[in-house]
């Protein structure tokens, strides 16, 4: 349970021919599931939850307001102007898919690469996928104009008889997002169900019992049905691998299939998706942090595990400052003028402060993981992860706005300055994924019940504990688990 | 070990009038039930089953499960939501001619920025898309259905015992509707595996 004290066993290190342990300081399956259950079980929350909720709630209200305001009035409520056509929307879109890609990669690729840490953080990075690509699917829907036709979207037959446009990377956009949001939902549902069936079992309200046993659609743990549940996992991460591949490469299609300096350019798909990793992960660090001290899930999402999404932030960030530097290269070896001038212009024109924003969050910080100390020192990562996260939005602000503002001709340059209404949809954004998430720590098991004993040593039928006392009176760990569960 | 015990779940009086549903036996650890599994499928039992509060390494082959076919039916429905994509794409934006899709509909041959109305490799990644969409609706949904479920209830929810399988517990359950279902000899088949307890479930 989390009254055992984590911080004298450090799993940070290797020992040549053993596995560092994923799970601390529980003995038995009972204690995972007292300790994930916690918080769910509680009368109530901490005090940070309340404080943390009543600010999201706010900002949500703002949110409400400020959309309303915009669809009755129009998209003139933006700072937009001619040449500046996409601002805000847009690298809020862009920053909001980018921040789900982390989810995907957590519970898709590293599960195919039996990543066992995985378990303790991809029940809430999956969530966190879903709540970003909520919050990612408001921006196009709402700037679209006239909201009311965003119907047109979708090849719907009507009576106009007019079809979307397949070959725009817009329409591709509508299909990979939904598509998307779509397979992420049924991942994380399809992974919730045996923990839904704990809670399901332990509820001591009649309706916790009924809510948990509806949406926990009557698992009872039957082996025939593990095994189908097990393909079908399988099955869903090869399917979401080259899916979440693909989705930020068609985000930045939107980009690179246009004319304009800056943008055309084919670096783009791997460099969207890597940074749409680096965002990601720092977003996972961020939440990771203040929820395993709050809910006390320290001895399940190990320092270890922070270590290696520190890792992970290191590798990303560096391809992304690789990817930066070869589109300097790129615009100078092409010998295009306008190629040339848009990225001097970045690096020194009107938005040069935010160009070097961008570098210093995202190419100078996550140099300092590369020392341990700072990998395994907590508020280190944390501010650090919160640099990452500004870094990647600025880096979807520059390439969006700096290549719009100065574009061929100089007569039609202009200056994007947001208004109220494009910061306060920004910051509304991030209260309706603080809600969502909120509602999910008290609501939902956090980490993944089943998978995280499914990693530890006393799930192998082989362990040496099974085989050393047959019998349950001489076994310590059973012993102790039909202590805890007398008092 | 020391205390097998057997008794029925369900309060006395309605359990004489009640069908007996099948037998749940308890086991400690992942050890006992791979090892009890074993016996049991060697013993010939079809309609049983284990319960395990996550899969167990090894319990498949102990059961003796065959391999589900699930991934060919997926790949069907990739194949399927592929073509899908291809000919919703090739229908509303390169050809003229109409057809009946629930209403009366009519494809429009598009004309941007004179590319051919074939234009396939504009069409790859709504393709791609739809077959990944198809692929993974059809393989939770099959997984879901094959297994049996929803099934919200279930005769084994009245047994308390079996709480636990979804805790810390590993259960092996025998229906009475296998044809090699004798109570008692079955309690004792499952007695000698080395169950902590075997408990009878009845329908209700």
């Amino acid at each position: 349970m989390s009254t055992i004290p984590a911080h004298d066993i450090d799993n940070t290190g290797d020992v040549p021919g053993k596995r560092a342990a994923l799970v601390l300081g529980h003995t038995d399956f009972h204690q995972v599931t007292n300790t994930i259950c916690r918080p769910n079980e509680t009368r109530k929350p901490p005090m940070a939850w309340y404080i943390m909720f009543g600010i999201s709630m706010l900002l949500v209200m703002n949110l409400g307001f400020v959309v309303h305001y915009l669809i009755f009035t129009g998209v003139g409520v933006w700072g937009l102007n001619n040449p500046v056509m996409w601002a805000f929307d847009i690298t809020n879109f862009v920053f909001w898919v980018g921040i789900g890609h982390a989810g995907t990669l957590i519970s898709a690729i590293l599960f195919l690469f039996r990543q066992k840490w995985r378990t303790g953080i991809n029940r809430f990075a999956e969530a966190m996928t879903i709540f970003a690509v909520i919050c990612a699917g408001l921006f196009p829907g709402i700037h679209v104009g006239r909201v009311w036709l965003a119907y047109w979207l979708f090849p719907i037959p009507n009576q106009m008889a007019m079809w979307p446009q397949f070959r725009s990377p817009l329409l591709w956009d509508v299909f990979a997002v939904s598509t998307y949001f779509t397979v992420s939902l049924l991942f994380w549902y399809v992974g919730l169900v045996p923990d839904l069936a704990t809670m399901r079992d332990r509820a001591k309200g009649k309706v916790q019992q009924m809510a948990y046993g509806l949406f926990s659609l009557g698992w009872r743990g039957s082996n025939r049905h593990w095994h189908r549940y097990e393909r079908a996992y399988l099955l869903l991460a090869a399917l979401s691998t080259p899916l979440v591949l693909s989705v930020h490469s068609v985000v930045s299609f939107d980009f690179a299939t246009s004319q304009l300096p800056g943008w055309h350019t084919t670096i783009f798909p791997p460099y969207f998706v890597a940074g749409a990793i680096f965002s990601g992960f720092a977003m996972v660090v961020t939440l990771a942090v203040p929820a395993r001290e709050l809910f006390g899930l320290k001895n399940l999402i190990t320092l270890r595990h922070l270590d290696n999404m520190n890792k992970v932030i290191l590798v990303t960030g560096c391809m992304v400052g690789y990817a930066y530097g070869m589109e300097f290269f790129i615009a100078w070896y092409s010998g295009a003028l306008y190629e040339k001038f848009a990225f001097m212009n970045r690096a020194f024109g009107q938005y040069a402060w935010a160009y070097w924003i961008m570098v210093s969050c995202n190419v100078i910080t996550p140099q300092l993981f590369w020392f341990k100390k700072v990998r395994t020192s907590i508020p280190l990562m944390f501010i650090l992860s919160l640099f990452v996260n500004v870094g990647m939005w600025f880096e979807r602000f520059v390439i969006i706005v700096t290549s719009l503002a100065n574009d061929f001709l100089p007569s039609s340059w202009d200056r994007f300055v947001p208004t109220w209404v494009d910061i306060g949809t920004m910051l509304g954004a991030f209260g309706l994924f603080g809600v969502l998430f909120l509602l999910f720590c008290r609501f939902l098991p956090m980490i993944a019940i089943a998978e995280v004993k499914g990693v530890m040593p006393q799930a192998d039928p082989h362990w040496e504990g099974w085989h050393q006392s047959h019998g349950a009176g001489s076994n310590p760990a059973a012993a102790h688990s039909a202590q805890g569960d007398n008092s | 070990m020391t205390t097998l015990t057997t008794q029925t779940s369900a309060p006395s009086s309605t359990a004489t009038s009640a069908r007996l549903y099948g037998l749940v036996a308890e086991f400690e650890n992942p050890a006992q039930i791979v090892a009890a599994a074993e016996k049991i499928r060697d013993k010939g039992y079809r309609y049983w089953d284990c319960h395990t509060p996550f899969p167990v390494h090894g319990l498949d082959k102990a059961m003796g499960i065959q391999r589900t076919i699930l991934p060919v039916l997926v790949f069907v429905a990739g194949a399927a939501g592929c073509t899908t994509g291809l000919a919703l794409q090739l229908f509303t934006n390169s050809f003229n001619f109409t057809i009946w899709a629930l209403v009366w509909v009519t494809g429009y041959p598009f004309l941007i920025s004179g590319k051919p109305a074939l234009s396939i490799p504009a069409f790859v990644p709504v393709m791609f898309e739809l077959t990944i969409l198809f692929s993974a609706l059809s393989c939770v949904g099959l997984m879901f259905l094959m297994n049996g479920l929803p099934r919200l209830h279930n005769p084994l929810f009245t047994c308390d015992r079996f709480r636990r399988a979804s805790d810390d517990r590993f259960f092996i359950s025998i229906e009475a509707r296998d044809p090699r279902f004798y109570r008692s000899k079955t309690e004792a088949d499952l007695k000698a595996c080395g169950a902590a307890a075997v408990e009878a479930v009845v329908e209700d």
